[in-house]
C-alpha cells in the first residue's frame, strides 16, 4: 500500500512539555491506515513557502474509531516551529503513511519477551508500537529515556509490563543512559527508537548477547517514497537502503556494523 | 476545453509535464499519489552502466526556494534497470500513456556508449543523455561544460543508439547557444536543460561544507529564472525540440517555458513540497488556456519570441 496525499483537519495541538507537542489531526482514509513505525510528511505552509520540504514524522497513536492519528513531536526548527502554530480546525497537507514500520505480527509470532527501548522524541512511535503489541497479546517491557523531563509516559501503564526511565540530569528515575536499564539477555527481541548514538550502543548490547534488534533510523528526507534516494543508508551489504521506503525500520545488524 | 497533447520525438504525451530524472524514481512510487493520465512522461531515475551507491555524508539541504542535493546518481546499473525498473515504466506506460523515458549518465565514453547500446535494445522509448550531473566527480558534468567534449561524446553514443536521443545539458556550460549547436550536430533529437546549477552549502556549527563533494546541485524555484533565460537561448541556437526544466512548480512557470520555445517541461524538486506537482502544473496550464481561450499548446509554442 503506498502513500495517500489529503488536506487533513487539526483537532488538537497541545503544548506536552518544553518544545514538546503533540497533534491530533483528523484520518479518515482507512485504505490507507498506519500502523507503527510508519511515518508521514506533514505541510503546515504552502508548496510555494519555505521550508521547502515538507516534514517527516512518526505516527503516535492512531485511533480507527475516532479516524484521528496523533503526531508526538519536538519544535527543531523552521518546520515544526510553522507545524506548531497549527490551530484547531486549521488544515495542512498530510501525505503517508509511509515506510515499513514495525512488522508486529511477525514479532508477535517470533518473540515472546519484548523490550521497548525509547530515547527523548524516539519514544514517539513506540506508543503506537507498544499499543500494536499489547493488542496482540504481548505486553511489553518499556524503557525510556529522557535528558530531563519524561513525557507522554501515563497511557503507557494499562498497554506495558513494565515502564522504566532514566534521565541525564537524574531529575526522574535512574541518573544515566537507558541502556543501563536492561540486560538484553532477559528479552526475545529489543526494539528500539532514538538518537542515533543510542541506538549504536543498543545495537550493539544486543548483539553481545545474541538478542536481536531493530531499530527506527531517521534521515533528513526529500519524497519520502524511495524516489529521490536523498535519505540513502548505508548497510551491512553494501548497496544502501532508503531510510524512508526500505526503513525506517532496520535489522540492527543491517545499519550498524 | 484546452488540448495539451504534446508531440514530442514521434510520441504523443498526455500532456506536456514529464517528471524530471532523479525526483520521480521510476515513476511507480508516485502512482498513487498523482493522476498520471494528466502526465506526458516520465524520466527515470539517472543509471550508470554498473550500479552504484551514489555520496555518502549529507544528500540535501534546503535553500531559499530550493534545494542542494548530492545523490551521486546511486542506481542499480543499467542491466538491472531493464530486467526490473523498466518493466514497471512500461506498465504505467500501458496504463496511462506516460512516456518512458532513460536517463543515461556515466563516468567514461566508453561506459555511455556501452550503455546506450543496451538501451538502444531495450523498450525503452527516449534516452536521455545525462551529460550535466554535478555530482560525480569522473565523468557526468565534465562533458557537459565544453561544447568539443559533449559533441563527441554525443556522437559516439549517437552512432550506438537507435532510439530517439535527448541531451540533458547542464547550466555551468561555458556557452549555452554554443553547446546546443554542438550537441545537434553531432546528432541530438532533443534538448532538455537545465539540470542543476553547482552550489555550496557550510554547516556553521561543524564548520566546514554540508557536502562531502563540497559542491554539490541546486534546484527548485529560486534556479528557475536562470533556466528560462537558457532554455530561450537554446531554443534560438537550435531546430531540434527543446524541453525545458528547472523549478518548475506552477502551471503558470511551465507556461513561461513553452511560450519561450520549448516543447515540452519537466517537473522536478517541485515533487517533493506537493507530490501532486507534475498533475497540478498539468491542470493549472489546463485552467489558463481555458479562461484565455488557447485550444491547444501549439498556439502558444515561443510566442513571447514574435517580441524579439
Amino acid at each position: 500500500m503506498r502513500a495517500a496525499c489529503c488536506e487533513a483537519t487539526v483537532l488538537r495541538n497541545e503544548v506536552i512539555a518544553p518544545d514538546i507537542r503533540l497533534l491530533t489531526a483528523v484520518w479518515r482514509d482507512r485504505d490507507h491506515a498506519p500502523h507503527a513505525g510508519q511515518f508521514f510528511t506533514l505541510r503546515a505552509w504552502g508548496a510555494d513557502e519555505a521550508p521547502f520540504l515538507s516534514r517527516p514524522i512518526s505516527v503516535h497513536r492512531w485511533n480507527p474509531d475516532s479516524s484521528t492519528i496523533e503526531f508526538l513531536y519536538q519544535v527543531v526548527g523552521e518546520g515544526t516551529e510553522k507545524i506548531a502554530q497549527l490551530k484547531m480546525k486549521d488544515t495542512f497537507q498530510l501525505t503517508g503513511p509511509m515506510g515499513n514500520g514495525f512488522d508486529v505480527p511477525e514479532i508477535l509470532r517470533k518473540y515472546k519477551k519484548i523490550a521497548v527501548v525509547g530515547g527523548g522524541i524516539g519514544t514517539a512511535p513506540m506508543f503506537q508500537l507498544t499499543r500494536e503489541l499489547a493488542a496482540g497479546g504481548v505486553k511489553p517491557d518499556v524503557f525510556f529515556g529522557f535528558r530531563d523531563t519524561p513525557y507522554c509516559m501515563e497511557e503507557y501503564r494499562s498497554i506495558a509490563n513494565l515502564v522504566k526511565v532514566s534521565t541525564d540530569t537524574g531529575a526522574v528515575g535512574f541518573h544515566g543512559f537507558v541502556t543501563q536499564l536492561y540486560d538484553p539477555a532477559d528479552y526475545d527481541v529489543v526494539l528500539v527508537c532514538g538518537p542515533t548514538v543510542m541506538m549504536k550502543n543498543a545495537a550493539r548490547l544486543c548483539a553481545e548477547k545474541g538478542t536481536p534488534c531493530f531499530v527506527s533510523m531517521e534521515k533528513k528526507m526529500a519524497c519520502g517514497i524511495g524516489a529521490c534516494l536523498g535519505c540513502t543508508c548505508e548497510t551491512r551489504g553494501g548497496e544502501g537502503k532508503s531510510v524512508c521506503k526500505n526503513g525506517p525500520v532496520f535489522d540492527a545488524t543491517e545499519v550498524f556494523f | 476545453m484546452a488540448d495539451l497533447k504534446t508531440n514530442l520525438l514521434g510520441f504523443t504525451m498526455n500532456s506536456p509535464v514529464i517528471g524530471a530524472s532523479g525526483t520521480v524514481g521510476y515513476g511507480v512510487e508516485y502512482e498513487e499519489l498523482a493522476d498520471f493520465s494528466r502526465i506526458g512522461g516520465i524520466s527515470g531515475k539517472g543509471l550508470t552502466l554498473h550500479g552504484q551507491y551514489g555520496n555518502k555524508g549529507e544528500r540535501l539541504w534546503e535553500t531559499p526556494s530550493g534545494l542542494i542535493n548530492s545523490i551521486g546518481l546511486q542506481n542499480p546499473g543499467v542491466q538491472h534497470f531493464i530486467d526490473v525498473e523498466l518493466n514497471e515504466m512500461l506498465e504505467l506506460k500501458q496504463k496511462y500513456g506516460t512516456v518512458t523515458i532513460a536517463n543515461l549518465g556515466g563516468h567514461s565514453e566508453e561506459e555511455y556508449v556501452e550503455g546506450a547500446a543496451m538501451l538502444s535494445d531495450s523498450a525503452v522509448d527516449i534516452v536521455e543523455l545525462n551529460i550535466s550531473c554535478p555530482n560525480v566527480k569522473v565523468g557526468g558534468m565534465a562533458y557537459g561544460v565544453k561544447a568539443d567534449a559533449a559533441g563527441e561524446v554525443v556522437r559516439m553514443v549517437r552512432a550506438a543508439c537507435k532510439k530517439p536521443l535527448m541531451v540533458k545539458l547542464s547550466p555551468q556550460a561555458e556557452n549555452i547557444p554554443e553547446m546546443c549547436k554542438a550537441v545537434e550536430a553531432a546528432g541530438a533529437d532533443a534538448i532538455s536543460l537545465t539540470n542543476t546549477f553547482q552550489a555550496c552549502a557550510i554547516d556553521l556549527e561543524k564548520r566546514r561544507p554540508v557536502f562531502n563533494n563540497i559542491f554539490a546541485g541546486l534546484s527548485g524555484p529560486a534556479v528557475r529564472p536562470i533556466a528560462l533565460r537558457m532554455v530561450w537561448q537554446a531554443v534560438g541556437a537550435v531546430n531540434i525540440p527543446v524541453v525545458g526544466l528547472g523549478g518548475i512548480a506552477t502551471g503558470r512557470d511551465a507556461l513561461e517555458f513553452i511560450m519561450a520555445g520549448a516543447t515540452a517541461v519537466q517537473v522536478g524538486a517541485a515533487n517533493f513540497a506537493n507530490p501532486r506537482a507534475m498533475e497540478t502544473v498539468a491542470q493549472e496550464m489546463e485552467a489558463w488556456m481555458d479562461a484565455h481561450g488557447v485550444k491547444t499548446l501549439d498556439e502558444i509554442r515561443g510566442c513571447a519570441r514574435n517580441a524579439e
